[in-house]
């Protein structure tokens, strides 16, 4: 299908971004990427009146590495931070989920943010930044605030931005020394969105485990070494609420939590 | 800052190496723009939400789906589709080489795969069967069954492997 009609605007700059949404609220979307947008809106089941592209917003095409965070820019395509030639050192986590995001032709225009903005319960970034424990950054005309990843995800592509508001960038704490990450997840074929994803943070006495597909949002668990790990992951498995769908059952959700949520932890893969 | 009202304007960019333009309102997918606009109609479009990979071009040399972005967006931008490939009157090497080894049938899903594999080729010239078969993950190809298409990729990789070396 065709998407409905809708003004165009392409600003250069953040403030006139800011401006905008002020003005329209609720009528106007923000495409990024456009990899999930577009095909929202060429099945029409959105029709905002006013696209705003923030594609040319050179302010907001960031990489930074600050004393304890990464920082990215929404303007930073998904394929710019996975070839980061410091990605690797200093957010391990990222360098090993990304690959599993979509296809490198999706990756070549999807960005860190909109993944982040659109809130999918399996996607990939999202739940690397709940694990990693990350914030996000929201800015209006009336100001900016920063909001932690826990706070941020609130549902089936629900977050706790206001209408009028942009995403402008997310943090993603620095690797800590000595602490190990892990990634894997189960796909009908490799691109294809997730029916479980999992990442794993390993440190000294610690161990915490994001789970992504299966409740509304990613979550995350910590568990203690030493404790019976099996049971722990079969009480996360059922405490999830995990549905049935086209992809797969409640009960195989559950199943991968426990098998992969294991075999991620004590063998790490 | 640009604004484009819903009923449409000229847009410009660079398509296979000339100047085109045409007329698009905001709405209009690159892939109609395309075809119907400046009649590159070797894109083909599929479904039009991102899954089949049928309608990949590049923009400014990046392998993208041409229905997940708008004619609007690729204003300024450098456009080429499958119709790039060949030199002259004559088919490219990669193009060559899918014909060799039977990597299409009905041709419905080429021109986008085509497009994929010549960034992903100028990138990783020597790649490992795995790698293509993940590069190919972003198409769907209802004829080949694929074996065909991974056999032109590694072959037209090692043809341009020996070349380089004899010069
Ligand atoms: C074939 C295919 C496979 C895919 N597979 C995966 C996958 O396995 N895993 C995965 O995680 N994703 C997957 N995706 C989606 C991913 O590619 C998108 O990039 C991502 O979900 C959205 O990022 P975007 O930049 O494209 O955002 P857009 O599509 O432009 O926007 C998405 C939403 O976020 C809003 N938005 C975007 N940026 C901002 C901002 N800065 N501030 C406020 N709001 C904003 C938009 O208004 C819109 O509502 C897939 C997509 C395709 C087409
Ligand atoms: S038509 Fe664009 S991906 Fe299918
Ligand atoms: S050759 Fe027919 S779909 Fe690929």
């Amino acid at each position: 299908m065709k998407p409905a009609s809708f003004d165009y605007v392409r600003p250069t700059r953040k403030a006139e971004v800011l401006e905008l949404l002020s003005e329209y609220g609720q009528d106007a979307r923000i495409i990024a990427g456009g990899q999930s947008l577009m095909a929202v809106l060429n099945m029409r089941m959105t029709q905002p009146k006013l696209l705003i592209d923030i594609n040319r917003v050179e302010e907001l095409h960031f990489i930074e590495e600050r004393k304890n965070c990464l920082a990215v820019g929404a303007g930073v395509p998904q394929v710019e931070l996975l070839s980061w030639p410091r990605i690797s050192e200093t957010v391990p986590l990222l360098a090993l989920a990304m690959p599993w995001i979509g296809h490198f032709q999706t990756r070549n225009r999807g960005t860190v943010c909109g993944s982040v903005a659109h809130a999918d319960p399996s996607a990939e970034l999202p739940l690397c930044l709940k694990t990693l424990g990350g914030e996000v950054v929201l800015e209006s005309r009336s100001g900016s605030r920063t909001v932690t990843a826990e706070a941020f995800f609130q549902g089936i592509l629900t977050t706790d931005r206001r209408p009028d508001e942009l995403l402008t960038e997310v943090r993603f704490p620095l690797c800590k020394p000595g602490t190990e990450y892990r990634f894997n997840e189960v796909a009908m074929r490799h691109g294809d969105f997730a029916i479980v994803s999992l990442a794993a943070v390993i440190g000294a006495g610690t161990i915490r485990l994001g789970i992504g597909g299966v409740a509304d949002r990613p979550v995350t668990r910590d568990f203690e070494p030493g404790q019976d790990l099996s049971a722990a992951l079969n009480e996360t498995a059922w405490s999830l609420d995990a549905q049935d769908d086209v992809q797969a059952t409640a009960a195989y959700r559950r199943q991968l939590v426990r098998d992969l949520g294991r075999r991620l932890i004590e063998e790490g893969h | 800052m640009e604004t484009i009202a819903k009923q449409g304007a000229r847009v410009q960019l660079q398509l296979n190496g000339r100047v085109r333009e045409g007329f698009a309102e905001p709405r209009t997918q690159l892939c109609d723009f395309l075809r119907h606009e400046l009649g590159a109609t070797g894109v083909h479009v599929g479904c039009e939400h991102g899954v089949c990979g049928a309608c990949t071009v590049q923009v400014d040399g990046k392998s993208v789906r041409s229905c997940l972005m708008l004619a609007v967006q690729a204003q300024d931008s450098r456009v080429d589709t499958v119709e790039s490939l060949a030199e002259g009157e004559l088919m490219s090497d990669l193009q060559l080489a899918f014909r060799r080894n039977h990597a299409l049938q009905c041709g419905f899903c080429t021109a986008g795969i085509l497009m994929s594999c010549a960034e992903f080729l100028g990138r990783e010239p020597d790649p490992t069967e795995s790698q293509v078969r993940d590069m190919l993950s972003g198409h769907l190809c209802r004829c080949t069954g694929y074996t065909g298409i991974v056999r032109a990729v590694l072959e037209v990789a090692n043809e341009r492997k020996s070349k380089n070396g004899e010069k």
